[in-house]
């Protein structure tokens, strides 16, 4: 286990109180704290060298150029691409995911099918169904069963000969479940359908490697990873980035530009139009150091401890489900019901206990109603929490059952999976 | 002096005249021949409720409700139920957000606000829908636009 009491000491945010209680902070899975690391780093920038990159020969521009490309290097090493040219910067996963749909949209033909599965968040939905309707293709979903684990067995058969694109979140927001990852992208190569991985919820809590994975794009965001928000990744491989067209135009993603026509520039900057997010990408870079530092394989075991200790504690409260696979099926979170309790009763009651924990459908509508639910509470852990935060968790939620219980004849919520 | 900091916030939110209309609910239930029925749902949290109302010369009568969500939505529609009884329709209609926080003397916050509007709007929602009808069908034959084609 990490030793999470040192590691707290560099997240000026967790010193806070809430109500006169500590801050035991756990919607992780929404945004993450930032480090003092991070936080300097883009102070510094805002102090030092501010300016803009890539345009002008004078000093701080060259100084915030290096820092700017250095960031994308960094990001490229920590999940194994190629270089920077594989790795362009947006505003966050949703936009990395939305510039695919809209780009590989082009390339749809109609009775071509999109591929997703039941536990997408709506940023891995939503852009596809758009993309679908444009050119007239079909979406499918590799279905989950009752664990919150996809079907597998229906894998070659959701996956077929009209299969263009298969996208998938590689960590479920709200069940947890790591998905096989390489299985899928086994099926869907065969094919010869492109990849595209959501690891919004994976990069930050475990060690992903592109080149293990072998997808051909991939999507996240810094500010779940100790980063800042307003940056996010768009990892793809480099004779695929090449391939297809951008789908936003302006400055810096041109190479030469006449009245008629342009030119895109080179990668990744072909992705990257108008001034970017300079001191989000300088947090960035700074937060990948500090989680290098610590160590992903670390951070992974770390929540895999947290995670089994609070299903272990949460089984033993009466009228409480839990929703997703195992623990040690499962990336750092749980989400569960306290049967009969409103979700937002529920957080506002752990909330009067310091606890910040999430309440709803988490950006998962067809997953929720899928399992007939309004939704869930979530707690989802990161490198600074600690056990004795899930002992606190715990305690509080074993009284929300004794403060919020009614009478049979209104509990109409809280019936769980079908 | 930390328990009682914590212990005010839920105390606050969830204060016994709240819990009161939560875990027994006023008017809950369904009524027959309602003038005015009308359900809202709020999509976000999963919060529901079916008003209906019985009007009698511009005042509502009585007013039920059913639902399910969240205890402040819940104690929100319960305690609305007894304050428009017997109030015209103007009355509740003109009602805001403050009259309704008034109501339930809480601060809900600007996330859990909808919450405590939820059964309020439907309920305004529901009349405004009930007086246009009836304002149509006061109207000559020739205006209900049936003569359009
Ligand atoms: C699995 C998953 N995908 C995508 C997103 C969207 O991330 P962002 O809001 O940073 O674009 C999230 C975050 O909520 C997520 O959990």
């Amino acid at each position: 286990m990490l030793n999470a009491e040192r590691i707290r000491e560099d997240f000026p945010i967790l010193k806070r109180k809430v109500y006169g209680k500590p801050l035991v902070y756990l919607d992780n899975a929404a945004t993450t704290q930032k480090p003092r690391q991070v936080i300097q780093a883009m102070n510094d920038y805002y102090e030092t060298y501010n300016s803009n990159v890539h345009r002008a020969v004078h000093r701080l521009s060259q100084e915030a150029t290096e820092a700017y490309d250095e960031a994308h290097e960094k990001v490229a090493s920590f999940i194994a691409a190629k270089g920077m040219e594989e790795v362009a910067f947006t505003k966050n996963t949703t936009e990395s995911i939305n510039v695919l749909a809209g780009s590989l949209s082009r390339q749809l033909q109609k009775n071509d099918e999109i591929v997703l599965t039941q536990m997408e968040h709506h940023s891995n939905i939503v852009p596809w169904q758009q993309a679908a309707k444009r050119a007239g293709a079909k979406l499918r979903f590799l279905e989950i069963d009752g664990n919150g684990e996809l079907k597998l067995q229906q894998l070659r058969e959701t996956i077929g000969k009209k299969t263009k694109i298969v996208a998938f979140t590689h960590v479920s927001n709200v069940l947890g479940t790591i998905n096989p990852a390489r299985e899928i992208i086994a099926a869907a190569k065969e094919i010869g359908a492109l990849t595209v991985v959501d690891a919004a919820q994976s990069v930050p809590h475990m060690p992903v490697s592109v080149k293990e994975l072998g997808c051909d794009f991939m999507a996240f965001s810094a500010h779940k990873m100790l980063g800042p928000t307003g940056v996010g990744v768009l990892y793809g491989k480099e004779e695929l980035l090449e391939k297809i067209e951008p789908v936003i135009y302006g400055g810096d993603m041109i190479s030469e530009v006449s009245f008629e026509d342009a030119k895109w520039n080179e990668l990744p900057w072909k992705f990257e139009a108008g001034t970017p997010n300079m001191a989000g990408a300088v947090g960035l870079a700074a937060a990948v150091d500090y989680l290098q530092k610590v160590g992903m394989e670390n951070v992974h075991q770390h929540e895999k401890i947290l995670t089994r200790k609070a299903m272990e504690r949460l089984k033993q409260i009466e009228d409480l489900t839990i929703y997703g696979p195992e623990a040690g099926k499962r990336g750092g979170l749980v989400a569960f019901n306290v049967n009969g309790v409103h979700t937002h009763d529920v957080s506002a009651i752990l909330d009067a206990e310091g606890i910040a924990v999430r309440g709803g459908h988490h950006c998962t509508m067809p997953l929720a109603r899928l399992l007939g639910i309004p939704g869930t509470t979530r707690a989802s852990f990161y490198l600074y929490n600690t056990n004795e935060e899930i002992d606190k968790l715990a305690d509080a939620l074993e009284m929300v059952t004794a403060k919020m219980n009614k009478p049979a004849m209104t509990t109409t919520q809280g019936k769980a999976a079908k | 002096m930390k328990t009682t900091k914590q212990a005010d916030a839920v105390e606050e939110l969830y204060r016994e005249e709240i819990m009161d209309h939560y875990q027994n609910p006023r008017n809950f239930g369904h009524m027959d021949g309602a003038d005015v029925s009308y359900h809202d749902y709020n999509p976000v949290c999963g919060d529901e409720v079916t008003v209906q109302l019985k009007m009698e010369n511009g005042t509502v009568k009585e007013a039920v409700f059913t639902g399910k969500g969240c205890a402040i939505s819940q104690a929100a529609a319960s305690m609305l139920t007894e304050q428009i009884h017997g109030k015209s329709v103007k009355a509740v209609v003109t009602m805001t957000q403050n009259d309704m926080l008034e109501t339930i003397k809480i601060n809900p916050g600007p996330v859990r606000i909808k919450c405590v509007l939820l059964a309020l709007r439907a309920v305004q929602k529901g009349i405004v829908q009930y007086e246009a009808n009836r304002a149509n069908l006061a109207k000559p034959f020739s205006e209900k636009g049936l003569s359009k084609n």
